[in-house]
């Protein structure tokens, strides 16, 4: 049992007793706000993997990541099978993100309040307000970690993708070629994670409780694909949507995190007929301007709570 | 920027305040027109809930700006240097603010580098601060398995971490049993004397931190009491401090009956020692009805009374005070 208050104690070591020197000041280095804000989004980054925490907080992340990168390996293995010379491709990298984003979101449903909910619901931010860190650098780092935990999730599927196709080629022309693909679909990649971990960190900032928080998460990306099924099916209610409906139709795309940003990429790497019609920067822009909405509240609650 | 050594020139007081006003937007005045300097050392800051001792605080980290007047911590304001003033001041909130699912040595090793210390110092002191406040041994299990008195002494262990100048403490007996509190005061009776860091201690019960403070500073309704060093408050008079587990009632009961003059405070009794036979008296009171006796003690006069009635307690604020 170690007493309340420590006394001197002499403790046999190596080359004699040692004493116990009581209180030393700290002399060294003050690294500040800066070199606070970075470790703050270090240890949220590993926070998102489990890193550092028990073995089931590590599960969930991994598990997903594991999921994609398997999907991933599949896809390169069935391109390779293909017939030399073949146009048909097994996969496209830019779809991959949108065909695997409900991925992308149980991801975020979890991450986030990991993050985020978990700091409120324990009451530890007055500890961090008491800080050099200012009101706006807590929720920033926060988001930095979350959108960074994000693009990983999807860029090492993409590399996984890359690499597979470019050891299978044999000519150096071609793996010029799907390096450029490849990029493709980096952007797509981090414009999603971007417009994910926004939304999923602006929603569990409003809930200490994480199981409450990531209900709320999926239930607010999940909700929106039958909105979007309804729009559809007014505009093509009369057949093949044209005039009013047909710009119905182009803009239908918006109204749901999971399509929005692959009308961005339908926009940028789409070359045959556009499912967004003329509106291709109408996407970007949104998709910007919704990230930057969520972040901005974000700020906003993170000024007035723990006060 | 690699360091932000701002230590107060020497001489100068710790905190002070000139005329320092603080309303809030709904209306509610939390200071008025307090003016205050505060010398190193362990100083007491008492006041009722609702005195305006967490605003106080606030105002001092930087974290909220006054309504009027000036105030300086280690010589610096809050409102312009509040970054420099924050890395140099370790903060003890009233609340619960620990996550469960962390040991104590991983949290107070975070809490250090959100302070700006290093890695590997970072660690360091944080074992350092754990075993000063006697939590080394336990270090490694996780918080919420921790005791009160534990969780109370992690919240002191990250405020201590990274060696401030002056460690603002909120309520830091809250939800403690006598042996805790008795321990956590003299923890910080500690601090402030053998590791030379001045501390501030926020408390509404008086008799606490009467024990452990060089000075007292009281506030009431935002506006100051009285502050004054410890020695020019105090009488000679002494007090008994019964404190028992369990029919708290019937002892008062029955020592009033006994013609002693009983008061009241929290879960203790105090009597005034006004003969030799009133530690007797008071032994066999609890003999008789069979309690079981926590502690019994002699204190110095509580000099609750003096606030409310001393003579500085019509001595206008503006004329400031100096502890």
């Amino acid at each position: 049992m170690s007493s309340p208050v420590t006394t001197a104690k002499p403790q046999s070591g190596p080359g004699g007793v040692i004493h116990d020197i009581g209180y030393q000041r700290y002399t060294g280095p003050r690294l500040g706000r800066q070199y606070a804000t970075r470790s703050l989004f270090v240890h949220s980054l590993r926070t998102a993997y489990g890193l550092g925490r028990s073995g089931a907080a590590k599960i969930f992340p991994w598990g997903i990541l594991g999921l994609l990168i398997s999907i991933a390996a599949i896809m390169v293995t069935v391109q390779s099978q293909l017939p030399p010379g073949t146009e048909q491709r097994a996969f496209t990298y830019w779809h991959v993100p949108s065909q695997t984003s409900i991925l992308t979101l149980l991801f975020c449903a979890v991450a986030a309040p990991e993050i985020v909910s978990r700091d409120l619901r324990s009451g530890v931010l007055p500890l961090y307000f008491s800080r050099p860190l200012s009101r706006a650098d807590y929720p920033v780092a926060k988001f930095a970690a979350l959108t960074t935990a994000v693009f990983l999730l999807g860029l090492i599927p993409q590399l996984v993708l890359f690499l597979g196709s470019a050891f299978s080629q044999t000519r150096m022309s071609v793996v010029g070629d799907e390096f450029g693909l490849f990029l493709e679909g980096v952007v797509i990649v981090a414009l999603m994670a971007v417009l994910f971990s926004a939304i999923a960190m602006l929603i569990a900032s409003l809930s200490g409780r994480r199981a409450v928080a990531a209900a709320l998460i999926v239930g607010a990306f999940i909700l929106t694909t039958p909105v979007l099924g309804v729009l559809q099916s007014l505009a093509l209610a009369n057949g093949a949507p044209t005039g009013v409906a047909g710009q119905l139709y182009y803009l239908s795309y918006l109204v749901s995190p999971f399509t929005i940003v692959h009308g961005v990429g339908d926009w940028l790497f789409n070359e045959r007929e556009s499912m967004v019609g003329p509106y291709g920067p109408v996407y970007l822009v949104a998709t910007l301007a919704v990230a930057a909405i969520c972040l901005l509240l974000t700020l906003v609650r993170y000024g007035k709570v723990a006060r | 920027m690699t360091s932000t050594q701002t230590r107060a020139p020497s001489g100068a007081p710790l905190i002070a305040t000139q005329a320092l006003t603080k309303r809030y937007p709904n209306g509610v005045t939390a200071l008025a027109d307090l003016t205050l300097a505060v010398s190193p050392g362990i100083v007491g800051l008492v006041g009722a809930n609702g005195a305006g001792k967490s605003t106080l605080i606030k105002i001092l980290l930087g974290l909220l700006p006054p309504t009027a007047g000036r105030v300086n911590v280690l010589g610096l304001d809050p409102v312009s240097h509040g970054e420099d003033i924050r890395a140099r001041v370790g903060y003890m909130p009233e609340n619960d603010c620990l996550p469960p699912d962390i040991s104590a040595a991983e949290f107070v090793t975070h809490m250090a580098r959100m302070s700006g210390l290093p890695k590997t110092a970072a660690r360091e002191r944080a074992s350092e601060a754990l075993r000063h406040v006697g939590l080394y041994e336990e270090r490694y299990r996780q918080i919420g398995g921790y005791s009160t008195g534990m969780k109370q002494r992690v919240k002191l262990a990250q405020a201590l971490v990274h060696d401030p100048d002056l460690l603002l403490l909120d309520e830091p007996t809250n939800g403690l049993d006598p042996a805790g509190r008795d321990a956590m005061l003299t923890l910080i009776q500690r601090i402030g004397t053998d590791f030379g860091i001045s501390v501030v201690v926020c408390s509404h019960l008086l008799g606490e931190v009467e024990r452990i403070c060089d000075s007292l500073i009281a506030i009431d309704g935002g506006r100051l009491l009285r502050a004054d060093r410890i020695e020019n408050m105090t009488t000679s008079r002494d007090v008994l401090v019964v404190e028992v587990a369990e029919g708290i009632d019937q002892l008062e009961t029955r020592l009033a009956g006994l013609g002693l003059t009983v008061s009241r405070d929290g879960r203790a009794l105090q009597v005034p020692l006004a003969t030799e036979s009133t530690y007797d008296q008071i032994l066999g009171a609890v003999a008789d009805l069979d309690l079981p006796l926590h502690s019994l003690d002699q204190r110095r006069h509580r000099v609750a009374e003096l606030f409310a009635n001393g003579p500085a307690a019509t001595t206008s604020p503006r004329e400031g005070a100096h502890v």
